[in-house]
C-alpha cells in the first residue's frame, strides 16, 4: 500500500497529477482534484510521477 | 572510464529529475551532479508570483527529492567551464578535472538582456537572488516599466500591479503571450490586466535608457523607478562548445532520443535540449516549458543507460505533450499541445468580450487539433484538460 497525501492549501488545482496517475486523481466539473489516499502498491511509480509534476510540489508519498 | 559514474551538468529541476529518472532505471553507481547556484534543486515558477509577492518564503520553493537520490553528490556552486565529450572530461571553473563514464546536459537558460546601456534599476526573474532583489522594488505607487509581454512580462506585471505598482508593459508584438497562445487569447488576457489597471505599449521597443525611465521607438518617454528585462532566454551551452562539431545553435542540437552530437554517452534535458518531437514534424525544437524536464529526464536516463549497459534501447523516440501553466492575478492560462503551431485558431467556449468569464480556444494545424488554451477559472483548465486523450494521440506517419 502507498499512502498519498495532498495538501489541499497548496493545491491549486492544476490537474498535472490526474496524467500521470489517472487511477490515484482526478479533477470534478468544477476543476477541484479528489484523490485516493491509499492506492494499490502497483501504482506507485505512476503515483511518483505524479508528485514530481505537480508545479506547487503539494504531493507527498509514503509507504 | 567504467566506474567514472554519470556526471549531469546543471542541478536545477532537469538536473535532478535526471538523476532520479537514472535511478529508477537501475543505474546505481556514482551519480555527480554540478550546478553554478549555490542552491539545491528548486522551484521556478513561484519566482515570479508567489516568491515575489512576498507570499511565499523562498525556502518553500525548494523541490521534492525522491529517496533514491539520497546518495548522489552535489557539487553546488560549481560551474563546469569546459567539456571534452571524446576523452570523457569537465574542466571546472577552478580548473580541476572530473572524468566521467556517462554525461547528462541540463544547464538550461539564462536571460536574454537588453542590449541597451544605462537606465533605472534593472532586474530580471530567473534565480532566488533575482526574485528577492525585484520583490524590494515592488513597493504601492512604484512605477514599474516591464519589457517583454511573455510569460515572464506577463506574470511579473500582474504581481507588481497587485502590490499597488504603476506598471507599463512594452512590448514589439501584437498582443501579449502571442508566441504562446496567439493573438484572440493574447487579446483577452491583456484586457484583464487592463481591467486591472496594467498600462501596455504593445507594438513598441525601447530604443534608450535614461535614469529616469525608457525612450520608445516612436519617441515616447516612460518614466519608471523600476525596469524589469522580460526579454527571453539564452541556452547555457558555451562550456560544450570546446567540443568540436557539435551544434549549439540556440540549444544542444539532439537526435529524437535526446543524444548529443550522434554519442551514445551523451544526453540533455530540459530547457537546454532541441530535439524533435514527432507529435509536431521532424523540426527540432527546444521547449521552456515546465513539465518538459520531466518528460526528457524519463527518456535520456534509458536512453543513457542502454548505452553505459550495452542492452538495447527502446527505439520509440521521446514525445512528450508540451503543457504549460501561468497565473497572473486570479486567473489562470492553461495549455497543452503546441498552440505556437497553428494555422488556425477556433474559440471552442466563452464569450471573449466577456470581462471575466472562462476562455477555451482551441488550435490546428491542417484541420488536426494540436493545442488547447484555457483563461480563467480552474473550471476552465480542467475543459482544457479534457482534450488531452485528442492531443496526445500521435498523427500517422508520413510514408
Amino acid at each position: 500500500m502507498v499512502k498519498v497525501t495532498v495538501d489541499m492549501d497548496v493545491c491549486q488545482n492544476h490537474g498535472q497529477c490526474v496524467f500521470a496517475a489517472p487511477d490515484v486523481f482526478r479533477l470534478d466539473e468544477d476543476g477541484h482534484l479528489a484523490y485516493v489516499a491509499s492506492p494499490d502498491a502497483a501504482l506507485r511509480d505512476d503515483v511518483e510521477d505524479a508528485a514530481d509534476v505537480c508545479p506547487l510540489q503539494a504531493i507527498r508519498v509514503e509507504g | 572510464m567504467a566506474g567514472a559514474g554519470i556526471a549531469v551538468v546543471g542541478a536545477s529541476l532537469g538536473g535532478l529529475r535526471a538523476a532520479e529518472q537514472l535511478r529508477a532505471a537501475g543505474w546505481r553507481d556514482t551519480i555527480t551532479l554540478f550546478g553554478e547556484e549555490p542552491h539545491l534543486p528548486y522551484n521556478r515558477p513561484p519566482l515570479s508570483k508567489e516568491v515575489l509577492a512576498g507570499e511565499a518564503p523562498a525556502s518553500g520553493t525548494e523541490l521534492r527529492r525522491r529517496p533514491s537520490v539520497q546518495d548522489v553528490e552535489w557539487r553546488l556552486g560549481t560551474a563546469v567551464a569546459a567539456a571534452d565529450l571524446t576523452a570523457r572530461t569537465l574542466t571546472l571553473t577552478d580548473g580541476s578535472v572530473h572524468l566521467y563514464e556517462g554525461l547528462v546536459a541540463a544547464t538550461g537558460v539564462r536571460p536574454r538582456r537588453l542590449p541597451l546601456p544605462g537606465g533605472p534599476p534593472r532586474h530580471v526573474v530567473r534565480t532566488l537572488e533575482d526574485s528577492a532583489a525585484l520583490a524590494a522594488e515592488l513597493v504601492a505607487g512604484a512605477r514599474v516599466l516591464v519589457i517583454g509581454s511573455g510569460f515572464i512580462g506577463c506574470e511579473v506585471a500582474a504581481t507588481a500591479r497587485t502590490a499597488g505598482c504603476e506598471v507599463t508593459v512594452v512590448a514589439p508584438e501584437s498582443e501579449p503571450m502571442l508566441l504562446a497562445v496567439g493573438e484572440d487569447l493574447g487579446r483577452a488576457l491583456r484586457h484583464r490586466h487592463e481591467a486591472r489597471g496594467v498600462r501596455f505599449r504593445m507594438g513598441h521597443l525601447a530604443t534608450a535608457l535614461t535614469p529616469r525611465g525608457a525612450v520608445l521607438d516612436d519617441g515616447t518617454e516612460l518614466a519608471a523607478d523600476v525596469l524589469v528585462e522580460a526579454v527571453g532566454s539564452l541556452p547555457n551551452t558555451e562550456w560544450l562548445a570546446t567540443t568540436p562539431g557539435l551544434d549549439l545553435t540556440d540549444g544542444i542540437l539532439c537526435d529524437a532520443h535526446l543524444r548529443i552530437g550522434g554519442l551514445s554517452h551523451a544526453v540533455a534535458v530540459g530547457d537546454v535540449a532541441r530535439f524533435p518531437n514527432p507529435r509536431y514534424g521532424p523540426v527540432p525544437r527546444r521547449v521552456e516549458h515546465w513539465s518538459v524536464p520531466g518528460d526528457t529526464a524519463r527518456h535520456a536516463a534509458r536512453t543513457l543507460l542502454a548505452a553505459l549497459t550495452d542492452t538495447p534501447r527502446d527505439p520509440t523516440p521521446c514525445a512528450p505533450l508540451p503543457a504549460f501553466w501561468s497565473d497572473q492575478f486570479t486567473l489562470r492560462l492553461q495549455s497543452f499541445g503546441q498552440p505556437s503551431l497553428a494555422d488556425r485558431t477556433e474559440l471552442l467556449s466563452g464569450d471573449p468580450e466577456s470581462p471575466d468569464g472562462d476562455l477555451l480556444y482551441g488550435y490546428y494545424e491542417n484541420d488536426r487539433l494540436i493545442g488547447v488554451a484555457a483563461l480563467g477559472s480552474p473550471a476552465a483548465s480542467a475543459a482544457a484538460a479534457r482534450h488531452r486523450t485528442e492531443l496526445m494521440t500521435l498523427p500517422e506517419p508520413v510514408v
